[in-house]
């Protein structure tokens, strides 16, 4: 009972982190650029949805506000876009990376000041109550967390595998200049993606905030969700959810059957093994260059 | 004894045959050219003398030694340089770094001795730049030493390019196109050059090229590739008025 | 504009290529030297941090500048650089055999890591380095026995033939301490730009393919890299605990190490000038945050990430306006004043160049 306990709230945090994984794949999929600041995204994400709902802001209705700040992140991602990485179109992936960390610093920074750095909780009609089925607890929060999740993900997968403008995005990712030529707004597109991480960074922070308090400093996690994302192998949306849920498993259980000092570093551990091993991932992409 | 032998070479990516029971030998001294059409396998073929493709089955051998016992960066030490086909230069160094690290077989000296630059480093350097010297003065680099490759124009990268492989001092020298995208004069110099580099300095050049001008006045013989596989090899006037190779380029009924 | 007249190939390859060069160098040196009698103990002790930061900074630079390979761990080497010394002199070297051979193991153990990491590109080794950063703290903790654990230990005292030297009752000296450490690594990266492997690490940053056609082993000068980087990390890390005056585990945190890859950006990738202009920004920035923050809303008041969002914004200015850093900048205006009135607008434009991926599917 208790190994099922364990793994259902494991599965619950994997999803965030999956969530914000695909984040990273997303952007990654599409521009071969690895959004650094996705978890302050997230962050962001949360913030924005509690200034909207909670009693002591603007006070609007959860399913209100909760459009609407995906709305707000989605149009912010393209704005990102739009006016700061569209000006690095040709320079190099090292330049988006730095230029994505220093992102998450003015991100955390601007957050701290619009909401302080107390921990503060979402009001959400999802963090009531729990379901006990057969003895296990579940949180509602979690439950959603899962089904948003899940139901997220094969959107994704199949806007990627059928759509005409997911495979533009694809096109636009492999060849930039040959995605050009076939009429392709390579441009708008990569605006369009950054948008769309933007919305799903929204959706992970409104799930993760449900689930109990945030504060600025909770982009950090997004480092677990790098874990994931690598775990799973960059390029593959299904594999960043099951990278995800990986190390979202991994850790109640580390916690409760390892040592205080060697819990915490089995996520990390498990990514640096992989990139041993597997450095493409668990999900792999042949990589060889043409000469 | 050939200087550079294929035996039978056979090379698969997942179910195309890019190189099929391929069998060819290049003597020491002379000018051999691989022509076919695009996809034909003639740079998948540099690939596999390289080291960059493993063979399914065949052999290879250079100067005697077999060649597949090789890692991809112990090919050079064997005295075979090679240009690609489209320019893969050191873009953020120099002129001379990058024929400097053409060089780099030739370096003795420790990273101890480096990180401390002892004598012996400074004059390593200084043999190294005198070797480097040569080949600027032989290509005509002289204006563009110290100047950035990012901001050159292609024909001269595309000669830094051949400047870097002879600054290794090569037996064997890989071209792979070393014509295309060039002007008709700077074509003319590229086919001096060739000539010049087998007549004066005795080195063997293997090159993959489609200019068919530029093949026929400088290859002593050639050999014409199709689907992976030879179709016909001889002199040029040979090759050109092979039925086959006309039917590869030409299409079917077109003699 | 000064004509060199170049009239042997030593002319290319002496640290300093002309008389004038050498004369301002050699001014820089002088200045630094008669520092600590210009300016009072403390602005010493913040040229003293500028100081350890390049050091750091031309660690970072040799691998991420130079050889192209992005590490975001090398807060945990820094780390490894200050407990080895600490640990050594603790078991009874002197400090004159315990901060070099720190810098050594520190080398060996970076490199000895990077064998594993050599096979990742960009992204992946970034996320790898990240990782490394994160377990190092852990690590840390897990070897309380050596290193103190979570209440940390204090940098031993240092003594060289007798002289004592301090950081908090002797600033001066220590300052001449960290001025040589700073001439020397700096030496030895000129040292490395000038000799084979200089080059080899500049063509395995920009064309792997034909590095190796030229007979460069990839992963062995990857390894030299890292572990080159690492010992020069190795001794800044060790100055850097001696500055600190304590250190725990948290000292050497994931932000030290994003702070030091923003620093080498600011400065300007892949030149020695670079890692200097960066290392200024890192060390007076919260100098001139408290002073500016002091002057507007009274210096009481704590604004929690201040420091770093100012930094992150400072930096994605940089990389948007000038990706060459400062050093870029200073390139500009430098040949603005030699060419005037003939400098065009042009003439510093960058090639672009297009995305195409290298993966397959």
């Amino acid at each position: 009972m208790e190994v099922l306990q364990l793994l259902v709230s494991g599965l619950a945090n994997g999803c965030v982190y999956g969530l914000i994984a695909l984040g990273f794949v997303l952007i990654y999929k599409a521009t071969e650029a690895v959004n650094f600041a996705q978890g302050d995204f997230m962050m962001l994400g949360a913030f924005v949805t509690l200034g909207l709902t909670n009693a002591e802001h603007m006070n609007l209705p959860f399913w209100v506000a909760a459009p609407l700040a995906i709305l707000v992140m989605a149009v912010l991602g393209y704005l990102l876009d739009f006016f700061v990485l569209r000006r690095l179109f040709g320079q190099s992936q090292t330049a988006v990376v730095i230029l994505t960390i220093a992102l998450g610093f003015v991100i955390r920074f601007v957050a701290g000041v619009i909401w302080g750095h107390e921990p503060q909780t979402l009001e959400s009609p999802l963090s009531i109550g729990d379901i006990n089925i057969g003895g296990v607890v579940l949180g509602m929060a979690d439950v959603a967390v899962i089904v948003v999740t899940v139901l997220l993900t094969l959107f994704l997968y199949q806007f990627f595998q059928r759509t005409k403008l997911g495979l533009a995005m694809q096109a636009a990712s492999q060849n930039q200049m040959a995605a050009y030529y076939m009429g392709i707004p390579v441009k708008r597109v990569q605006g369009l993606i950054w948008g769309l991480s933007g919305a799903t960074a929204a959706i992970a922070g409104i799930l993760f905030a449900s689930k109990g308090a945030i504060d600025p400093n909770a982009g950090l996690l997004g480092i677990k969700a790098f874990a994931a994302a690598v775990i799973g192998g960059f390029g593959s949306l299904p594999g960043a959810l099951v990278g995800g849920l990986i190390v979202g498993v991994i850790e109640p259980f580390a916690s409760r059957y390892f040592a205080a000092g060697y819990s915490q570093i089995a996520p990390y551990v498990l990514l640096l093994l992989v990139l041993v091993f597997r450095p493409n991932g668990l999900f792999s992409q042949v990589r060889v260059k043409k000469v | 004894m050939s200087l550079l032998e294929i035996k039978e070479a056979t090379l698969k990516f997942g179910g195309v045959v890019a190189v099929n029971n391929l069998s060819l030998s290049v003597e020491e001294g002379e000018v051999y050219a691989i022509v076919g059409p695009n996809g034909a396998g003639k740079s998948t073929v540099f690939n596999l003398i390289s080291r960059f493709y493993q063979p399914f089955s065949g052999s290879i051998t250079f100067d005697g030694q077999n060649l597949l016992d090789r890692a991809p960066d112990q090919v050079a030490d064997l005295g075979i340089a090679r240009t690609f086909q489209n320019i893969e230069l050191f873009d953020h160094a120099t002129v001379l770094q990058n024929l400097l690290v053409g060089r780099h077989r030739h370096r003795k000296t420790s990273l101890v001795e480096e990180l401390f630059f002892a004598p012996r480093v400074r004059r390593e350097e200084i043999a190294h730049r005198e070797a480097v010297e040569e080949v600027v003065d032989f290509l005509d680099l002289q204006p563009y030493r110290d100047k950035m490759i990012a901001g050159l124009p292609y024909g001269v990268r595309k000669v830094v390019e051949l400047g870097r492989a002879l600054a290794t001092g090569p037996k064997l020298l890989l071209l792979d196109e070393p014509a295309s995208g060039l002007s008709v004069e700077e074509t003319q110099d590229m086919r001096w050059w060739i000539d010049d580099i087998r007549k004066q300095m005795g080195i063997t050049v293997l090159m993959v090229e489609h200019d068919m001008g530029l093949v026929s006045s400088v290859s002593d013989r050639v050999l014409a590739l199709a689907d992976g596989a030879k179709l016909a090899e001889g002199t040029p006037a040979e090759v050109q008025a092979d039925p086959a190779v006309i039917e590869a380029y030409l299409g079917v009924g077109a003699v | 504009m000064r004509i060199l007249f170049k009239t042997s190939y030593n002319d290319d390859i002496r640290l300093f290529p002309d008389r004038w060069t050498l004369a301002v160098y050699a001014a820089l040196l002088a200045l630094a030297v008669l520092l600590p009698m210009l300016l009072d103990e403390f602005y010493i002790g913040e040229v003293t941090n500028v100081l350890i930061w390049a050091v750091a900074g031309l660690g970072l630079m040799l691998l991420t500048g130079q050889t192209g390979q992005v590490s975001l761990g090398h807060a945990a080497f820094l780390a490894i650089g200050c407990y080895t010394n600490t640990i050594l002199i603790e078991a009874g070297l002197p400090f004159i055999v315990a901060f070099p051979l720190a810098g050594v193991i520190t080398g060996i153990v970076g490199g000895i890591i990077a064998i594993p990491a050599l096979r990742l590109h960009g992204i992946y080794l970034a996320i790898a380095t990240i990782a490394l950063s994160i377990l190092a703290d852990d690590i840390i903790v897990l070897l309380d026995p050596w290193t103190g654990g979570v209440s940390g230990k204090f940098p031993a005292v240092i003594t060289i033939f007798g002289l004592e030297i301090e950081r908090w009752t002797m600033p001066v000296r220590f300052y001449y301490l960290v001025l040589v450490v700073t001439m020397i690594c700096t030496l030895f990266y000129r040292n490395l730009l000038r000799a084979p492997l200089g080059r080899a690490f500049a063509a395995v940053r920009d064309s792997e393919v034909s590095a190796t056609a030229m007979g460069v082993h990839i992963a062995r000068t990857k390894v030299k890299a890292f572990g080159l980087s690492c010992m020069i990390t190795g001794w800044a890390g060790t100055l850097m605990g001696y500055y600190a005056g304590a250190f725990n585990n948290e000292t050497f945190s994931l932000v030290i190490s994003i702070t030091l890859l923003m620093m080498i950006v600011i400065g300007g990738l892949g030149s020695i000038h670079g890692a200097f202009f960066g290392a200024v920004v890192v060390a007076f920035l919260p100098q001139a945050l408290s002073i500016a923050k002091g002057a507007m809303i009274g210096g009481s008041v704590a604004i929690p990430g201040l420091e770093t969002g100012v930094f992150g914004l400072i930096l994605i200015l940089f990389i948007l306006f000038e990706p060459m850093g400062l050093y870029g900048r200073w390139l500009k205006i430098r040949t603005w004043f030699e060419l005037f009135p003939f400098a065009r607008k042009d003439m510093f434009r960058r090639q672009k160049s297009y995305l195409k991926t290298e993966r397959l599917r």
